[in-house]
Parts: structure tokens; sequence; C-alpha cells
């Protein structure tokens, strides 16, 4: 192989930053999201030199591992970890960088993947390779760790049985919530690296308060008898949607969107993840809403919970699953590595 | 050895007033019950956050009992109805997680009612014994076969690729 | 004004004022029997007759209808007025001579028998009935009936009045008792007497009545449901008796609020109602008494007058006293309640003293823990009071022996002699667990009480603080706490009492300081937090923009923190890092 020198691995020369960014288990969204900066991106350029970023240079995992440790200024990481391979590569990035960002709701808490962790593996696989409308695979072939080709074997990593944050692989110096994080807070986290502004490590670079903080709506004492689905209703676009019955998750998610969900008349569903302090986003707006039905009566409880909450964990940890307090849903059969990818054939 | 019998750990949630006076009471009155749950003396069941339930059967708990006062006899007026209310939510949680309900427990327990406190500990013990340990934590531990991968990929990639340094 | 002189004795009245009321402002006796201070004069017995002094000689009149006049002058005590009177009482007492008010009357003149022909009537037609009946009840049920000799009282037409309402105030104002105001002349309604429940239900009482002899105030008071006068609009009897003017029918109940910094709870307790356990026959055989008709019975002010009688009205010539009636009961109340075994033997102690009957105690343990108490057992051990140790198995009227022929018979074990006995006993006394207050659910919500083994109050601790209830500044006094002698339950009201004092004292309050604090640049205005606080200490800050809690409300429960959805608020000394770490600590 031709060895390469790639930027990042020598010095800076120019006294420029080194920047990376990746992408592991996320829809790519939030690789957007920074382009979402326009003009600004330029900025950006013009302060980092840019070492690896799969989506928009040319540069190999290779030219990483052949920098120093640390070698990498500011590493803005986004997707949550779902291979071996990810989680390699979350090491990996790890060591090469100073400052590591989870960037994006699913390098945070999971964020939509995270809802797998309500399945395993296998369920994954029977529901990708076998159960969808769209799916056409007639011979029941599923992906192989290993493969036999004239040249050698293939590997492909092992798929986890469950979607974990970053931060539960390797430690984290920042987060930046949303799905995707909006441009203004990345162009804020940018400018705070680049004025040396940073918190404390560990913080989230974000609002203290919660979406009701920016949302226009009338609020006033919450008690509630009714949860109505979305379709249920027209909301009343003055009123506070929670106080309308709709669950709205903005009393619980953290400030930073401008409260875009209500200003259009939809719920907010929770995206931007939980305040400080809060360890458990979705059991933190469980209690709340909790707290505010009108109801003393047990059964009466249950039957407003059944008849407006069908979907309890689907609703209250949308984004937040794998980085809940229980993470998933109990793994009924652990598989042995052999058994991981079963019933194929050979292709 | 024989198999020795296991031991569940539980955490008990007691409200101030009622529930870990009854305990009190359970203890003075020599009551004997299974030395397993551990109490956590609150204010009120209405202190209960969900998410201390959540934090302790992920961090070892095989069960975890809440105990307040009498609803009606709430030394706050109402917190054990708010205590009822989450309690419901949370069970609906437990079974999306697949948890049994069984190992999460509401339980009414007076000042007054030494008795019932051990009866309760007793039978929860008994009950989560039978369920069997948790071990939450192993649910995300991917098995063995993590780090075996990993250490694969770090081989791969030196087998594969020629790293300058 | 008018100015007259009664036997020397000057006074001013008012216009329309009688000789006689002129006469009892003055202190002056005058007799009567057809006056009644609420009645119109009527002048029907003449035995109120005064001697009136005018310039030119005197004249005989009835007092009771003769206006005070000015300058008039009035002797009630010479002889003609006397020998007057004698006659007219010589009258009376041949129509009546069994009448004990005439009789008296008489023999205050010295008059024994009349020296006219004797009738036997019972009524002299003092018409006290007809008027109370028309001026007061607005009934009009009665009325005098034919002329002359065979005038009497009745309803028309000798047959039982439609109207008449049984209220029973003819017979209250009768002088004479007399039979022809009876409820069986006069009505077919069945009369409801109003029990007095002060005294068990064993006497009656009027619709105005002083609940009993020790009430504090020690006042009168007007049963609404009863009184004729607020029912109807009718009688008012009492306001004309009032000299002090002090009846108002106007009253109505009000409700005061008054603000307080503490309060002591001594709701008390109720009896065990004896009627649960069937087989011990109350109120159902004749002669089972409670503890409490008891105690009435041997009252001095009781109905009885003190005289303990069975409900034939005669001494008994045996008693048994059954202990633990509902308490040491696993089918009614666990507990012992402390007080009874020292009341039954005070019972039995007043039987022996007062009829020499023999007395049985049926006891299951003698519970004597007092000064003086076991004592006071022992003395009675010497008085022959007889003790069985066991429980009664029932109460029964059905003799088997020609002994136990009328008589009650208590069939119990005695587990001393290992026999089960049959006592053939005249009279049976039962003496009844105490209980918390039916009310004392609702008191207890009132207050924020706990509420112990049995429904009686939790104090907050049983040896540190056996007076404070649990919620500050409420403490509890006596047997709402449980069971309790007087001597106990006084002690517990002093010290009630003084720890209320104390809290005034102070001046000032302490608060706890576990309180609730929201932070406020967390604040998200999200309002969830305000419906979660009991005690309303939440509130909203509109000048600021936050949710805020007023630390002087808030009692520290922590249930905002909870359902606060974006972790603003927090409890001090129970912080969710500090809840975090005990529950890692009981973990690890």
């Amino acid at each position: 192989m031709n060895p390469s020198n790639a930027g990042g691995a020598a010095p800076a020369a120019n006294g420029k930053g080194k920047l990376a960014m990746y992408w592991a288990a996320s829809c790519g969204g939030c690789e957007i999201a920074v382009l979402a900066l326009n003009e600004k991106i330029l900025d950006v350029a013009a302060a980092f030199d840019i070492v690896f970023w799969p989506v928009v240079i040319d540069a190999k995992v290779r030219d990483v591992e052949a920098m120093e440790d640390g070698a990498i200024d500011v590493c803005l990481f986004n997707g949550s970890i779902r291979t071996s391979e990810q989680e390699h590569m979350a090491h990996l990035l790890r060591r090469k960088s100073k400052v590591l960002v989870a960037f994006g709701s699913c390098a945070c808490e999971g964020c939509i993947p995270g809802l797998a962790n309500l399945s395993n593996r296998e369920e994954v696989f029977q529901t990708v390779y076998h159960d969808t409308p769209s799916t056409e695979n007639p011979q029941g072939q599923r992906p192989q760790r290993e493969t036999p080709v004239p040249e050698g074997t293939l590997h492909l990593p092992v798929f986890y049985d469950s979607v974990h944050t970053l931060e539960q692989m390797v430690p984290v110096d920042y987060f930046l919530p949303g799905c995707p994080p909006e441009a203004e807070r990345i162009w804020d986290a940018v400018t705070a690296i680049l004025e040396n502004k940073l918190p404390e490590p560990g913080s989230v670079i974000g609002a203290d308060t919660s979406v009701c903080d920016e949302c226009k709506r009338k609020r006033s004492e919450k008690r509630i008898k009714q949860f109505k689905r979305t379709w249920q209703v027209w909301p009343d676009e003055e009123t506070c949607l929670l106080e309308q019955g709709i669950l709205c998750c903005g009393i619980s998610t953290r400030a930073g969107c401008g409260a875009r969900c209500p200003e259009v008349n939809s719920p907010c569903i929770g995206c931007y993840g939980p305040n400080n302090g809060v360890r458990d986003c979705g059991a933190r707006l469980m209690s709340a809403v909790a707290s505010v039905i009108d109801s003393n009566d047990p059964e009466e409880v249950d039957r407003i919970i059944h008849q407006g909450i069908p979907d309890p964990v689907g609703s209250f940890y949308r984004f937040s699953l794998a980085a809940s307090a229980l993470r998933r849903r109990k793994l009924e059969k652990r598989e042995t590595a052999t058994e991981q990818h079963p019933g194929e054939t050979d292709r | 050895m024989a198999d020795t019998q296991f031991e569940p750990k539980l955490v008990g949630f007691l409200c101030r007033w009622c529930s870990y006076t009854g305990a009190d009471l359970a203890g003075t009155s020599r009551k004997e019950y299974p030395p397993n749950l551990t109490p956590l003396r609150v204010m009120c069941s209405g202190r209960v956050d969900p998410t201390f339930v959540l934090h302790a059967l992920a961090q070892g708990a095989d069960g975890v009992l809440i105990a307040g006062c009498h609803p009606g006899d709430c030394h706050y007026k109402e917190g054990n109805y708010k205590a009822m209310r989450r309690y419901r939510m949370l069970l609906e949680l437990l079974d999306t997680f697949g948890i049994e309900r069984d190992r999460v427990r509401l339980e009414w327990i007076s000042a007054s009612e030494g008795d019932l406190f051990a009866e309760t500990v007793a039978d929860l013990t008994d009950k989560v014994r039978q369920l069997g340990p948790l071990n939450w934590s192993a649910n995300w531990e991917e098995n063995g076969e993590r780090s075996e991968a990993l250490q694969a990929i770090v081989l791969e990639h030196e087998r594969a690729m020629e790293v300058v340094r | 004004m008018v100015s007259l002189t009664i036997d020397g004795k000057k006074i001013d009245v008012e216009h329309g004022t009688t000789v006689l009321q002129a006469a009892e402002k003055l202190g002056i006796w005058i007799p009567t029997l057809c006056h009644h201070r609420s009645l119109t004069p009527y002048g029907a017995c003449r035995v109120c007759l005064v001697e009136l002094q005018w310039p030119r000689g005197s004249s005989i009149e009835a007092s009771c209808v003769y206006p005070a006049a000015d300058g008039m002058s009035v002797r009630t005590d010479t002889d003609r007025v006397v020998r007057t009177r004698k006659i007219m009482l010589e009258l009376l007492l041949a129509r009546c001579p069994e009448v004990r008010a005439i009789r008296d009357l008489a023999g205050h003149f010295g008059i024994t028998r009349s020296r006219f022909p004797q009738q036997d009537s019972d009524c002299f037609l003092c018409g006290m009935c007809v008027r109370v009946c028309n001026e007061r009840m607005g009934v009009g049920a009665i009325n005098f009936l034919h002329r002359g000799v065979e005038k009497k009282v009745s309803p028309p037409y000798d047959a039982h009045s439609p109207i008449c309402i049984a209220c029973g105030a003819c017979q209250v104002v009768c002088p004479a008792h007399s039979r022809s105001v009876e409820f069986d002349r006069l009505t077919s309604h069945t009369p409801r007497p109003i029990p007095s429940e002060f005294d068990e239900g064993l006497s009656q009482r009027a619709a105005v009545y002083i609940p009993f002899a020790q009430a504090v105030p020690h006042k009168p008071v007007i049963d609404a449901e009863h009184c004729i006068r607020l029912q109807t609009g009718a009688c008012g009897a009492c306001q004309a008796f009032c000299d002090a003017g002090a009846i108002d029918f106007d009253q109505q109940d009000t409700f005061r609020e008054i603000e307080v910094g503490s309060i002591v709870v001594a709701t008390g307790f109720e009896v065990f109602d004896g009627r649960q356990i069937a087989r011990y026959g109350y109120g159902r055989l004749k002669n089972v008494m409670s503890a409490l008709d008891f105690e009435r019975i041997s009252h001095a002010s009781g109905p009885t007058n003190g005289e303990i009688l069975t409900s034939e009205g005669q001494p008994p010539e045996s008693v048994a006293i059954i202990h633990c009636v509902g308490s040491r009961d696993e089918h009614y109340h666990e507990y012992c309640s402390r007080v009874c075994c020292m009341y039954s033997l005070k019972f039995a102690h007043l039987v022996k003293e007062k009829t020499g009957a023999e007395v049985y105690n049926c006891y299951i343990d003698m519970r004597t823990p007092g000064k003086g108490y076991e004592e006071f057992y022992k003395r009675l051990l010497h008085e022959g009071v007889q003790f069985i140790r066991g429980k009664v198995a029932e109460v029964t009227d059905v003799a088997e022996t020609e002994e136990e022929e009328g008589k009650l018979v208590v069939v119990c074990e005695d587990t001393l002699l290992g026999l089960t006995r049959r006592l053939p006993v005249d009279m049976v006394i039962l003496s009844a667990a105490l209980q918390p207050g039916a009310d004392s659910d609702h008191v207890a919500r009132l207050f924020s009480l706990s509420c112990s083994q049995g429904d009686f109050f939790l104090e907050k601790h049983p040896k540190l603080a056996p007076v404070e209830a649990a919620t500050e500044g409420i403490y509890l006094a006596g047997a709402c706490q449980g069971p309790k002698d007087i001597p106990d339950s006084v002690a517990q009201g002093a010290a009630a009492a003084a720890c209320a004092l104390s809290l005034a004292d102070r001046g000032k309050y302490v608060l706890e300081p576990i309180t609730s604090e929201i932070v406020p640049e967390r604040c998200s205005r999200c309002k969830t937090c305000i419906t979660s606080c009991p005690y309303s200490a939440i509130v909203f800050d509109e000048q600021h923009d936050i949710s805020l809690i007023i630390e002087e409300l808030c009692k520290g429960c922590g249930t905002c923190v909870v359902t606060c959805p974006s972790g603003a608020a927090r409890q001090k000394g129970f912080e969710d890092v500090q809840i975090y770490a005990e529950l890692d600590g009981i973990l690890t």
C-alpha cells in the first residue's frame, strides 16, 4: 500500500487546528446539519485543517491510526455504536483527539436507532432481511461475519445486540444534542472551541432550560384527564399542547431548537434530550406527566394511560432509550458468537 | 458445595412518616423478616422518582419496594397519590422493558403496620427469589464477543494496512 | 308607671301589671293554683285572693287578674284574706281530695279535711291545660265541655282529637296531674318523648334543657329539632319565664373560622355498642345495661336519684358485671381498654354498698396498674364481691331451674374452678370497650393525623413525643390517642396545653430544613410543578417569569422535585445526587 502522509499526521505548520468528523450508526443528518452553517462553513475551514471526515475528504482510517495520539484537536463524532467496527472507531478517535464531541442525538443518547434496543440482533435481522414487505430474499441470505473469497477471507464487524451511546464506550468531552443539532448551536460550539471558551469537560453545549422556555404558547396549571394522539385533535394554537392532552415532550427536553415543533402546532418529540442533571430523560418526562394526571383512582389512572399513551417507552424514550438507566429491553436469550448470523447458506 | 439459595438484593423507598416508622415498629416489635431489603428513607412516597427505581434495577437491585402512607393518610396530603400515578405508569414501562411487575412493588404501610411491613418484605423477597437474579447490566455487555471482535479488527488492520507513524 | 303598696311595701310597676306580679317582685308570696307565668291570668282557683284597701272599706279580689293601680294599697296577710282562702281551699279539697297540690296548700293553711261533701275528681278546672293548648301551642285541641257541674276538660265530642300533636304541654302544666289530659284521652298519636342523652335515654328531657349538671357553660340550650316554637312558631313559654330575656329564637347556628397557631386534638372516644354482641342481650333483655347506663342509675342526679333499681323498680338481689365486652376480643377490638377493670370494681363496690346484693365480676384478667388500684381490688375481695375468672358465653332469660325463673342467667366459664357456671342475677352490667370515635377518619384527615392500631390517633413517638402529632403544632390529649383513664387524660391534656403554649411563647417558627427550591436559571416556566404542591407553596412569579417555592409554606415532601420535568426543582437534604449516592452505596 502506498504510504501517505495525511494532513493530520504532521504537526500543523500553519497553526490551524485539526478537525475530524465521523459518522457511526446514524442517518447522516448531522453531517448535513454542519453544512447548514451555510457560508460560515468557510470560517470553519479557515480555522481548521480537516484531517478526517469520510463524507467530505478522502482520508483513510489508516491515516488516523498513523497519527500521534491526541493529534486531532476536535473530533465531532455523530452516530451511536451498533457494531464492533463503530466501537473500534470510537476508541481510535478518542485516542487521537484532544477533544471528543458527541455530536447529535445518536452519539449523545442513542436517538431513533436506540429504539432498536427494544429488540435484539436476531429480531433486527429477521425484520431487515426477511420480514419487511420490500425485502426480496428468496434464499434467506444474511450477512456473514466471515466470507471466503479467492483472495482470502472477508470480515464483517459484529452486529451488537444493543445500540450504545458514545459515552457508554469512551469518555466524551462535550455533548451537542439535537436531531440534528441546530446550525446556530453548532456555530455556538465552534465559536466556543475557536475562542477557547469551552465549558467544563463533560458538559452539554446548550441551554439550561427546556423547550417550554422558548415556546410561545400560553401555559397555566396542568391537570390532565385524557391524553390525545396527534391525529385525534386539531390543537388550539395558543394553548400549551400538554394542557390540551397532547403528549408534548417539551417540558423535559433541553431548549436549543427554538421550539420549532410546537411553533407549527406539533408536539415536541424530545430530540434535544434531557436537561442537565437529569439522569433518565424518559423517566423524568413520565414522572412529570404522571404527576399531572387528574385522578386518584388507580383504575382510572390505568385507563387514562392505556387510552392515551399506548406506547409509553416509544413516547417517553423516543430519543433517549440507549442512554436511559435500563438502556434496553431484557435480552431473553444470549447468543454465542458462532450463532451470530445464523440461518443462511453459502452464496 | 450445594447450591446456595439466591439472595435477592432489594431496595425499599420508605416514606418517613408511615412506612419507615412501620419498619421501625417491625424492628422494635422484634418481627422476623428477611434481611434482603435495605431501606432508603425519603420524606414522602411522592419523593420517589421513577428514575430512582430504574437506576436501582439497572445498578444491581433485584427488586424495589416503594412504601407510603395509605391513600388519604399521606402526611403531605396527597404525595402518595402521585406516587401511585407514577407507579402505574412505571409498570407500563417495566412491561416493555421485560421486567416482571412482581419485582417492583408499591405498598401502603402505615406507622402501625409493623406486621404488614415484615410480611411485605418477606413476600417481596420470596417472589423475587423465585424470579431469579435480575443482573440487568449483563443485558448490554454484548457477551465476550465484543472484545474478541475489537481485537480482530485491530489485528486485521495491522495485517491489511501498512501503518506509517 | 303606677305606684302601689303591698303589705306596707311600696313598689312602682308598669301599667297593666297585675297585683300578683307586683307582689312577686316584692318577694311576697301569694298562693296560686291556676296561675302560670306563660299563660294569660284566668282567676279560676281563687286562692290568690288579697284584700284591697280603699278609702272607704276594702274588697277581696283575685290578685292574678286584678291590675295594679296608682295609689293602691294591698294586704295579703289579713285575717279576712286567710279566712277566705281557707274557704276556697276547703271547696277545692272537697272536689279533689286526692290532688297533692291542693292538699299541700290546704295543709299549709292548717286544713286536713273539707267540711263539704266529698267528690273524687282529679281536675279542679284551673284551665291551664286549655290555655296552654290554645295560647302557647296554638292547637286548641282541648277545651271545657259542658256547663256547671258537668263541666270538664276534653277534646270536642269526648273523642280523640285529630289535631292534638301529642306535645304533652297540657300534662306539664297540669297542677293536678289529672287523668283528663293523659294522651289516651286526647289523641291516637303516639307521643315521642325526648330521651335524655346524658342519662343514656333512661330519662326524658325537655326541648330546652341544660345538657348535664356539670355542663360548661352551665346554660340551657334549645333542641331545635324538638322545640315547638322553632318547629311551628307556637309556644315560646320559656321566653315568658326568662326574666333575663336570654331566650332568642332567632339565633342561628354560626360557623366561625379561627386562625390559630396550634391545635390540641382531644376528641375522645366512643363506647363500644354492646348490641354488637347479641348473645349478651343488651338492648334485647331488660336489666342488661351498659356501664354508662349503670353509671347514671347509681348517680345521685340520675333518673333514680342514685337508687340502684332494676327496670321493675326493685333493688337487685344479685348483679353480674361482665368485663372486656368488645375489648381483648379478636372479633371486635384486640386491645385492652385499660379503664374497665377499675370502673367495674367501683360498680361492684357501689352495688355492695347501696344494696348489699351479691356481685359477680366475670373477668379475663384483673388489670389494676395504678396508684391505689390494686389495694382497691384487695378491699373488694374482702367486701365479699365474687370474682369469676372466665369469659361469659351468654346472658339469657331462659330459666333451666326454678331458681332461675324470672332472672337473667349469666352463663360463663370459671377457669379457676374448671366449671361452666350459670349465675341467676337481677341485673347485668356490660363493661364495654373504649373505641375511637366513628368520625375519627374524618378528624385524622382534617389534621393530617396518622392512626395507630385500632384507629386511635398516633403520637409522634411513643416515648419521646407522646403528646405531639406528626404534624407540627398539633397535639393529642386524652382517649383519642388511646384508651386511658381520667388522671392520665388530665396529665396528657396539661402536657398538650403546655406544648401549645411553648410554641406560642417562642414567638417564632422554625422552618423545616428540608424544603424544596426551584433553581431560577433552570426554570422553564412550564408550570407543571404548580398543581403538584399540596400546600400551594409553588406560585408563578409573573414579575420574574418563573415558578418559585414559598419556603414558609413548603413542608418538604419533595413531590415537586419528582414532578419538575426539567430538573430545576431540588429538595434540600434529599437532593437527587444524595439519593443516588445512597442507592449506589446500597447496591455495591
